[in-house]
């Protein structure tokens, strides 16, 4: 595992996403997918074993028309910062936080492909790659050269877009900044997002997007009682929509539909 | 044909009988590699599972047949530790279950990793943190010991004993075997352990979250109590099994007794243990994780009959009948309870596996079922049929059951 070095301000990468700007469209996902060469879906994947690193759900109130009222909630890895669910598990050390950004990483040439960390995660935000990653012929010439593709038989999920962060890194560098002071980027399915309904910044820096929306009322966190310090903030203003922090409930959840 | 390999003064069947015998088992453990084969060339895809239901009926397989296995490291315990001499009767036959079944659950384990090749990896950058690290290196240790165990079994085979070198190599290990059963039971305590503790120590699924003792979640103590209760019951089955399928006597009766008496003691710690464990996750663990408990059985089929199922009907009644020394005077009763004490430890694994990972955890999720695919079912069932194999040629010709001659004799 990493070790804290102290000569480094350490960042804690953070994202709020605001349910009612959301639209649904999807381009979170498309442009993450392009970013980080996810691989186009296999024909025979169903929607409980493609593969994707952000996943759109649509939830609605419960209530019949006209009160129905619908949301869509971007689901992605929480970079969970207190006891992370899945760096505790995995065996051989695969998974791990970044001490210096806060960053979940998953080191896919190390993965046993157990998928202990895909049960233990309750957000189901990591991937398994249940089939040979394979791009329509042409298409490969299209992968993002700063991000190496997966192969079959191990887990995969977000890193906020690390391929990003190592470029932000390089341009400080030859900018002349400090190393040891964090960087500021933007992944892809932030900059995708045409609603900008995603927000990236540093939790650590007050005047950061993130921070300044974490202490806002309307913000939540998913499953807050598990406290996993999370880093994935949710606002909304309607309270039905803020009610997804919490468990579910067999009786409320059996109305609410799901897609991805 | 093979006459000088059969032990001498007991009885097995003719050659042709025997081939009989194992054929549809060979037959059925041809088609499980031939599945087994498909998922590791092919891929997981080849199963049912996906990424809700990570883990599936090869999980619930291992813990189930590890579970099933203890009766070799808990009579070895009980015979070289504690002295109880009448065990010797079935402690060949408690080293060939225990070494059938961790061999079968480490070759499932192999097929439902996405990169068995990189199994090495757990020993080379281990986390310490891990429940599965513990269980690669307790399960991988543990499986050396009971093929060192196995080793003077095979070789008081007829056959092998007329080579010097043989009969000298086992009695030197056998000088052994006292360091092997403590060594065996130190590592089985953990691993069972450990196995207990990888769904308790799931923070992030409230279901099988418990609280424990250090770093121990209570699952860890949990299962390592149940399996030493249902290690003696699976040793006392398959005992039963055999001298009805051989139609020959291999122990007294009081050994049947006895072992029926170390189940239900354990089984009696173990159903107090659950259920105290039990009351505080539904009044505390759990709703502290923002879960109520009742919720989780309102999610159908899994009711609350399955708790009362695994506590009640499979869990205190068979404690109970284990216990009572009339019941355990007939064979029939005590058979019955020996399996319905393995039913019910087999539930507790599938409550611990399918049943957490079918429950939702986000509030606008859905609970999710699944059914294994043929080559899952295909893999599960090469494991049945290796261990039916191994546990035959071994009862042919290998002593077993010490008592067997001495049995016949008395018949005689």
């Amino acid at each position: 595992m990493i070790g804290p070095n102290k000569n480094i301000r350490a960042a804690r990468y953070g994202m709020t996403i605001d349910v009612d700007r959301c639209s649904g469209c999807g381009a979170c996902m498309v442009a993450c997918a392009v970013e980080n060469n996810v691989p186009p879906a296999n024909p025979k994947a169903t929607d409980r074993t493609g593969l994707t690193w952000i996943r759109v759900y649509k939830i609605d109130n419960g209530l019949p028309y006209p009160e129905t009222r619908s949301a869509f909630v971007p689901v992605l890895c929480q970079h969970c910062g207190n006891e992370t669910p899945c760096v505790h598990v995995c065996p051989q050390q695969a998974v791990e936080v970044d001490p210096a950004t806060g960053v979940v990483g998953e080191m896919p040439q190390r993965c046993l492909g157990c998928r202990y960390c895909v049960a233990a995660c309750p957000y189901h935000a990591r991937y398994f790659n249940w089939w040979d990653p394979k791009w329509p012929a042409g298409m490969e010439k299209t992968l993002n050269p700063d991000v190496t593709p997966r192969m079959r038989g191990v887990v995969e999920k977000c890193n906020f877009c690390h391929g990003r962060w190592h470029a932000a890194k390089q341009q400080a560098a030859a900018d002349g900044k400090p190393d040891t002071e964090p960087v500021e980027y933007t992944p892809a399915c932030a900059e995708a997002c045409p609603t900008k309904a995603i927000r990236f910044g540093d939790l650590n820096d007050p005047a950061s997007e993130p921070a300044q929306a974490a202490k806002n009322g309307e913000s939540f966190r998913l499953l807050e009682k598990l406290d996993t310090g999370s880093k994935i903030y949710y606002r909304s203003k309607r309270e039905w929509v803020r009610q997804i922090a919490n468990a579910p409930h067999p009786a409320a959840s059996g109305k609410e539909s799901f897609h991805g | 044909m093979d006459k000088e390999f059969i032990a001498r003064g007991v009885k097995r069947c003719s050659t042709g009988k025997f081939l009989l015998w194992i054929v549809p088992w060979a037959a059925l453990l041809a088609f499980g590699l031939y599945a087994a084969a498909l998922v590791l060339v092919k891929g997981l895809n080849q199963t049912n599972m996906d990424n809700r239901f990570a883990f599936g009926l090869w999980i619930f397989l291992d813990l189930t047949v590890i579970a099933l296995g203890a009766g070799a490291f808990f009579t070895g315990f009980l015979l070289y530790i504690l002295k109880i001499g009448e065990l010797r009767a079935v402690i060949n036959s408690a080293v060939v279950i225990g070494l059938v079944c961790y061999s079968g659950a480490v070759c499932v384990l192999a097929v439902d990793v996405g990169q068995p090749l990189r199994a090495w990896f757990t020993f080379w950058y281990p986390n310490v943190h891990s429940m599965l690290t513990e269980v690669t290196f307790c399960i991988s240790c543990y499986l050396t010991v009971l093929a060192i165990e196995y080793v003077p079994i095979v070789l008081k085979n007829r056959k092998l004993r007329e080579v010097p070198s043989f009969l000298v190599f086992e009695f030197e290990l056998h000088k052994l075997i006292y360091v092997l059963a403590g060594v065996g039971t130190f590592l089985s305590f953990f691993h069972q352990g450990s196995l207990g503790g990888l769904y308790g120590v799931l923070r992030g699924r409230p279901f099988a979250f418990r609280e424990g003792l250090a770093v121990w979640p209570s699952t860890f103590f949990l299962f390592i109590l149940s399996a030493a209760a249902v290690g003696p019951s699976f040793v006392l089955l398959t005992t039963w099994l055999v001298e009805k399928i051989s139609r020959k006597k291999l122990v007294k009766p009081e050994v049947f007794g006895l072992l029926g008496r170390i189940s239900g003691l354990l089984l009696s710690v173990y159903v107090i243990a659950k259920t105290v464990d039990t009351l505080i996750w539904i009044n505390r663990t759990s709703p502290e994780s923002g879960f109520p408990a009742a919720q989780y059985y309102s999610w159908q089929p899994f009711g609350t009959w399955i708790l009362f199922a695994e506590i009640g009907l499979l869990g205190l009644v068979p404690a109970l009948m284990l216990l009572s020394p009339k019941l355990r005077a007939h064979t029939g009763w005590l058979v019955a309870a020996a399996a319905m004490a393995c039913c019910g430890v087999a539930l507790n694994r599938f409550v611990m596996t399918v049943q957490t990972l079918a429950l939702p955890t986000l509030a606008f999720d859905r609970y999710l079922s699944y059914f294994p695919s043929w080559q899952e079912v295909g893999t599960f069932l090469a494991v049945v049929a290796f261990g039916v194999l191994v546990y035959s040629v071994s009862f042919r010709y290998f002593q077993l059951f010490p008592s067997e001659r001495e049995l016949k004799m008395q018949v005689k």
